[in-house]
């Protein structure tokens, strides 16, 4: 039983298999003329995000919605530390509201888990810092999936900032307790220390792994990271970690590239690479609801929180 | 006139690591006889029978918090904390607000200290200004108003010509530097660079931040011939650079804290803000190198580096939680439990550890019961099973990682002059 979902690392195989499972059967409801099922009539969700997110917060609004819950945005990006007031004391105010759960992004790795273990709703985590992005991971498995079959023995190659990436920790941790082999590639300066230990091989120049993917996974680059010197210049990044009109020779024919948004085209990606059948970023995004609906409908089952009316009428 | 007596205890004499079954009289805030068939005439009796008296603990490294953070702890109650927990001297650092950078205030902290009337503090000054790093402060006189050390803290003097110019000088007045050591440009995050930070996606701090610092300082206190002293000795690369300075005979002293030698990183799984410290825990490698440099003496003794903080502060998400926790009264249980049964020290070893090492550091008379010295001591009890909870707790402050443990090995008195401390439950007042 679900009480929160704070990351992949508390998910066994099982429960991301029912999470994918469920979202499948959303995925359905959202072809219907009328996307909405009342599962979670009556009940409150609040998306607090401390860090600006658009696509993410969209995600979870509209989740929550096509489950007829009501969402309300919060949006507190600086807001609360600027008036003085603690995360703890402006979550602790909103649960008083009763609400039922709680999506948050926070700037700080940890800070779901850390309300978690201080409040009775239940706490979906929508990105912690460098941490985990759990339903960023489970929506790329979900696309992966709905493209590849099964993902056993599939090589999954993260290419980008890992440092700072909670994209590629949930990732990896997804991918390996789904049976894929993980490569992760990108400047030494920003691959943490023994993440190999997690279950993945490091590589430094992307041409030398590139052809050997079955998936390419790109990350965003924080344009600020080259300020602080991890890379010496957009264009020296672009030369060797891009995904760019000339490395898509080198690729696989069936090769799968997933990003999760917001591209910074011709950084990381070209934008040539945009409209190809094998680019499913749209995919993604299209994914993102079904999986949040799954993620809210099986916290709110584990709670004990369901109305009546099935969800596969 | 009051007349103490202990009776039927076993005296730890450090110096030597001899323990001797001996009665104690202290008549007047002295110690008047040590002996057998002590007549008790007059003399309140304290019954000391399997356990241990020893000589008071000195804790180089605290935090009081006063001036400026009394909500979180005054001189009156850090020094009431670390007495009734052994602690007969404590050196606060300078880390106050404003800083204790002047004679007037090194006075204010005796002033302070004389007035709680339990621990005495022997004071900190600031190396610089403000401890901005960039002006010396008047080392020479606070000297003279009774500083017998000095330090920025936490702030490492990153600039080395004045760090070197602070050794120099501290040398006419024979005062110890200590430097919390920590390269600023490498310690921006908040856990051990490894694989728990990785994992955990905090940011990481490497070992190195620590030891590339230690060995700037410790180069420059062999150039000066001063006395250096390196604060909370966290990684095994540390050792590494404490044990070549050592092997140099550089005049380099060390200490570590009780966390270091008890927990690693992997604490910080549930990123439960007691467990924020600075410097972050480490490796269970680093935790093994911390306890073998503290049985050779490359590390050379154990400080508490209390560092009391308001729930307030610390109820946040873990990088954002005030680094510190205090330590005075979990110190002498985790190491008699870390160190002695699990044998890496025998008992007056630690007690060395804790009283006559972090003396002879500092410079000043080490604590010994013998008659006519100033009656400066504890007793222990090692057979005491106890858990920490809030309302035992005399400091102001509860950031402890520590609850819930199974404590071993209690101090239940504790004299310093005519000041002393018993343990309310353990030794009843005949």
């Amino acid at each position: 039983m679900l009480k929160h979902l704070l990351g992949i690392a508390e998910l066994n195989p099982q429960e991301i298999n029912t999470i994918l499972e469920q979202a499948k059967k959303f995925q359905e409801v959202l072809s219907r003329p009328i996307p909405i099922v009342p599962a979670l009539r009556g009940k409150t969700v609040v998306n607090l995000f401390f860090e600006p997110s658009t696509r993410t917060a969209t995600s979870f609004t509209l989740a929550a919605t096509r489950l007829s819950a009501q969402c309300i945005n919060f949006s507190v990006a600086g807001s609360s530390t600027k008036k003085g007031e603690s995360l703890l004391d402006t979550v602790a105010n909103i649960e008083a509201m009763r609400v039922d759960g709680v999506v948050i992004r926070h700037t700080a790795a940890g800070t779901p888990h850390f309300l978690a273990r201080r409040l009775n709703c239940f706490v979906v985590n929508a990105g912690d810092g460098r941490h985990e992005h759990p339903t960023q991971a489970l929506l790329d498995a979900f696309t992966l999936r709905e493209r590849l079959g099964s993902l056993t023995g599939k090589l999954v190659l993260i290419v980008g900032d890992i440092a700072h990436s909670r994209v590629a920790r949930s990732n990896i941790l997804c991918l390996n307790k789904l049976g894929a082999k993980v490569a992760l590639c990108g400047p030494p300066t920003l691959i943490p220390a023994e993440i190999e230990k997690l279950g993945c091989a490091v590589f430094y120049r992307l041409d030398r792994i590139l052809y050997e993917a079955d998936v390419i996974l790109m990350l965003r680059l924080q344009v600020e990271r080259m300020n602080a010197n991890f890379i010496p210049s957009l264009r020296e990044y672009r030369q060797f970690y891009g995904l760019t009109r000339e490395r898509l020779l080198r690729l696989r024919e069936n090769v799968v590239i997933l990003h999760p948004g917001p591209v910074n085209w011709g950084v990381e990606m070209d934008y040539d690479l945009r409209e190809l059948p094998q680019t499913l970023i749209m995919n993604q995004v299209n994914n993102g609801v079904a999986v949040r609906m799954a993620v809210l409908y099986l916290l709110a089952a584990g709670r004990g929180l369901l109305s009546e009316g099935e969800v596969n009428e | 006139m009051s007349k103490l007596l202990f009776t039927g205890g076993n005296i730890i004499y450090p110096d030597t690591g001899r323990i001797k079954k001996q009665d104690v009289l202290v008549e007047n805030g002295r110690i008047k006889a040590v002996g057998t068939k002590i007549p008790k005439t007059g003399a309140r009796v304290i019954y000391c029978q399997n356990r241990y008296l020893a000589p008071g603990f000195i804790d180089l490294h605290c935090h009081l918090r006063e001036p400026g953070e009394e909500i979180k702890e005054t001189i009156a109650s850090g020094c009431w904390s670390a007495f009734t927990s052994g602690f007969t001297q404590i050196c606060p650092m300078p880390n106050t607000n404003p800083a204790i950078d002047s004679e007037a205030l090194i006075r204010f902290e005796l002033a302070a200290s004389a007035e709680a009337k339990s621990a005495r503090i022997i004071p900190i000054g600031a190396c610089t200004k403000g401890r901005q790093g960039k002006e010396m402060a008047e080392l020479g006189a606070m000297s003279l108003a009774g500083a017998r050390a000095v330090s920025d803290d936490g702030s490492w003097l990153s600039d080395a010509g004045l760090m070197r110019r602070v050794l120099e000088y501290a040398n006419a007045f024979n005062l110890l530097v200590m430097s919390h050591c920590e390269v600023p440009e490498l310690s921006q995050g908040v856990a051990d660079e490894g694989l728990t930070a990785t994992r955990l996606g905090l940011p990481p701090v490497p070992a190195a931040a620590e030891a590339i610092a230690a060995m700037r300082d410790i180069m420059l206190a062999e150039m000066t011939r001063a006395r250096l002293h390196i604060c909370h000795v966290s990684t095994r690369l540390t050792v590494d650079v404490l044990r070549w300075a050592k092997a140099r005979k550089i005049a380099v002293t060390a200490e570590t804290c009780p966390h270091y030698f008890t927990l690693t990183a992997e604490a910080l799984k549930d990123y439960e803000p007691n467990f924020r410290i600075n410097p972050p825990l480490r490796s269970e490698a680093d935790r093994r190198a911390i306890i073998r440099a503290l049985k050779d003496g490359t590390i050379d003794c154990i400080a508490t580096d209390h560092a009391p903080h308001t729930l307030e502060a610390k109820e946040h998400e873990f990088e954002n939680a005030a680094p510190g926790i205090i330590g005075f009264e979990t110190a002498f249980s985790l190491s008699y439990e870390m160190l002695v049964l699990k044998k890496v020290l025998t008992l007056p070893e630690l007690i060395a550890r804790l009283s006559l090492i972090p003396a002879q550091t500092l410079g000043i008379e080490p604590p010994a019961i013998i008659p006519e010295a100033e009656a400066n001591l504890v007793v222990i009890d090692t057979a005491v099973k106890w858990h920490l909870t809030r309302e035992k707790l005399n400091s102001r402050s509860h950031n402890t990682p520590f609850w819930g443990r199974m404590m071993r090995g209690k101090v239940i008195a504790t004299v310093l002059g005519e000041n002393h401390y018993f343990d309310p439950e353990l030794l009843k007042p005949a």
